[in-house]
């Protein structure tokens, strides 16, 4: 298989894809906003506890390729317990990285480093993003997630 | 898999053909492009970039206006297109011949003008099949006008049961009757000419998309008996921005214009503004000239091959490509209707459409992954998307087996 694709589908996202963690809308939610791809079809719906600035539980639950479900299982996972401000650091890094505008910074990333291959795939770049979008539109409580950051992702070009 | 014996179309060659395609030569990704998207647009013989490069650096005039020799060739091979698209329909006369920008502009026009002689509560028939172009379109006038869209269902196989049209035209009060005659996303070929006589039976005017149908059949207005014929040059090996809107004269004749502008004009004044006859009444502003140019060159270069002999190794290409996706464990194919040309659908067990699209990428394999503007398709038959190989006249056998074998990568990456 090409290097370039076992860089994209590394076994610790094929993992997260088949068995997505917090597939499921935590209890006392206080936060949600539903996320779309039009362009592919990509839908989920993100819930989140939110106890002042702290993201105490998140869930999600919908359909999409294995990047997009793997980067909003592992996303999950690393911002719970986060606050809102540590979230943006992080996913700022993280929006760069997939965009290929910064080399990743494994102590920032951590475990999401393994999406440092999407940059290599533009037209992917906006599975990897969706459920980041969707949660900060929850947290931000302004709805549903409008789709324009989205496409903004889908026009990279780097190639 | 061994591939069938070329001998079995002695009078078409496609390798022959396929040196006529400069795109296909190419490597992407470091592998031979495998090109299999041509139900979105379809690659370009040397023969159509020649033609539309002579424009630009020959013949670069405006038509229908200057009486220099630039304007005059350009205008010449313009209109001499139009006969050629007449010739390729079997239109009766050039002045049914409108040209648009694509598929999509044509049936804008269509529900534009003729929508705005219906009224409240008449009633636009389309199927379950349909490319978003051939719906939204009508949902827009409904919103102006207040006619009501209503829909002939698909079937488990994404086929459009005769009845099931008849049955709404039974109701009453259906005014248009606008079907793609294939599916750009299933493949499925509907029986257009019965539709035709049934909307006619029933007092309405029938429209077909025939946007995937033009590369895939052969076309005659005058047979399949329809009012109005849409349909876009890019998929038939012309350039893209071109396309076509076909009218039986006595209809297309009592629309109104379109839009307004520089060419459909006989006369203009302040106080009051004549129109031009047909087709510039329908042709406002400066159009894709060398796109149309070119357009003409696709179907000189189409009129040169044998066509029926083309038709019957598409079809054994085809089939060869079902039963070899057939073949693979995890796989169904989507939409299986008995009748069905151009256009393969499926999806896989444990990998979604786009990790198909981009594995298979990876092996220079060009598919389309989406739901293929035509999201009710989807949602009719359960999935989000699907993966779609679909077939030009340059599709062979090779093609095929590459698309198979890049098929077992993602099965074997997602089991």
């Amino acid at each position: 298989m090409n290097g370039d694709l076992r860089e994209l589908y590394q076994e610790v996202i094929l993992d997260h894809a088949k068995a997505p963690r917090n597939f499921r809308f935590p209890e006392g939610a206080n936060c949600s906003a539903e996320g779309d791809n039009p362009l592919c079809g990509d839908n989920l719906t993100v819930k989140v506890v939110l106890k002042e600035d702290t993201i105490v539980d998140i869930g999600f639950q919908g359909s999409g390729c294995a990047i997009s479900q793997a980067a909003a299982s592992t996303m999950t996972e690393i911002v719970k317990g986060m606050n809102t401000a540590a979230v943006d650091t992080l996913f700022s890094h993280y929006h760069d990285v997939v965009m290929g505008k910064a080399e990743a910074d494994d102590e920032v990333l951590g475990k999401l480093t393994v999406f440092a291959g999407v940059c290599d795939f533009p037209m992917r770049v906006k599975c990897a993003t969706l459920a980041w979008h969707t949660m900060q539109h929850a947290i931000r409580d302004t709805g549903d997630s409008d789709t324009d950051s989205m496409l903004t992702d889908n026009m990279v070009t780097t190639e | 898999m061994s591939s069938p014996a070329k001998a079995a179309t002695p009078s078409f060659d496609v390798d022959l053909l396929r040196a006529q395609f400069p795109a296909l030569s190419q490597e992407v990704r470091g592998k031979q492009l495998i090109y299999l998207d041509s139900a979105a647009t379809a690659l370009k013989p040397q023969c159509v970039i020649d033609a539309v490069a002579q424009v630009y650096e020959r013949d670069c005039g405006n038509i229908h206006r200057a009486v220099h020799l630039p304007s005059q060739r350009a205008t010449q091979s313009f209109e001499a297109t139009r006969e050629s698209v007449r010739s390729f329909l079997n239109a009766e006369h050039e002045k049914e011949i409108i040209f648009t920008s694509g598929t999509t502009a044509s049936i804008n026009m269509l529900a534009q003008c003729y929508g705005r002689g219906l009224k409240a509560g008449d009633k636009i028939l389309v199927t379950g099949l349909e490319h978003h172009s051939n719906i939204v379109p009508w949902q827009l006038l409904c919103e102006q006008v207040g006619t009501e869209l209503v829909v002939a269902q698909l079937d488990e196989d994404g086929d459009v049961p005769l009845d099931r049209i008849e049955a709404l035209l039974k109701a009453g009060g259906v005014k248009v009757v606008a079907f793609a005659y294939i599916s750009n996303a299933l493949g499925t070929v509907l029986p257009a000419k019965k539709i035709c006589a049934m909307a006619r039976e029933y007092g309405a005017i029938s429209m077909i998309d025939g946007a995937q149908a033009v590369p895939h059949l052969d076309i005659d207005v005058r047979d399949l008996g329809c009012d109005f014929y849409a349909f876009s040059g890019h998929k038939l090996y012309a350039p893209t921005g071109t396309g076509v809107l076909y009218g039986r004269f006595e209809l297309l004749n009592s629309l109104p214009p379109y839009q307004g502008g520089g060419d459909m004009i006989r006369n203009v004044s302040f106080e009051k503004t004549t129109y031009a006859e047909l087709p510039n009444r329908l042709e406002a502003g400066t159009p894709n000239i060398a796109g149309v140019i070119g357009l003409g060159a696709a179907l000189s270069f189409l009129n040169s091959i044998d066509r029926a002999a083309a038709r019957a190794h598409e079809e054994e290409v085809f089939r060869y490509a079902d039963k070899a996706l057939r073949e693979i464990p995890g796989l169904r194919r989507i939409g299986t209707a008995k009748h069905s040309i151009g256009a393969l659908s499926f999806v896989m067990d444990n990998a979604h459409p786009h990790d198909i699209g981009t594995i298979v990428d990876m092996e220079g394999v060009a598919l389309r992954t989406g739901h293929h503007c035509a999201q009710p398709v989807m949602k009719a038959f359960s999935v989000p998307a699907t993966a779609r190989a679909s077939l030009g006249i340059y599709t062979n056998f090779a093609d095929i087996d590459a698309l198979i074998a890049s098929v077992r990568v993602v099965q074997e990456m997602f089991s």
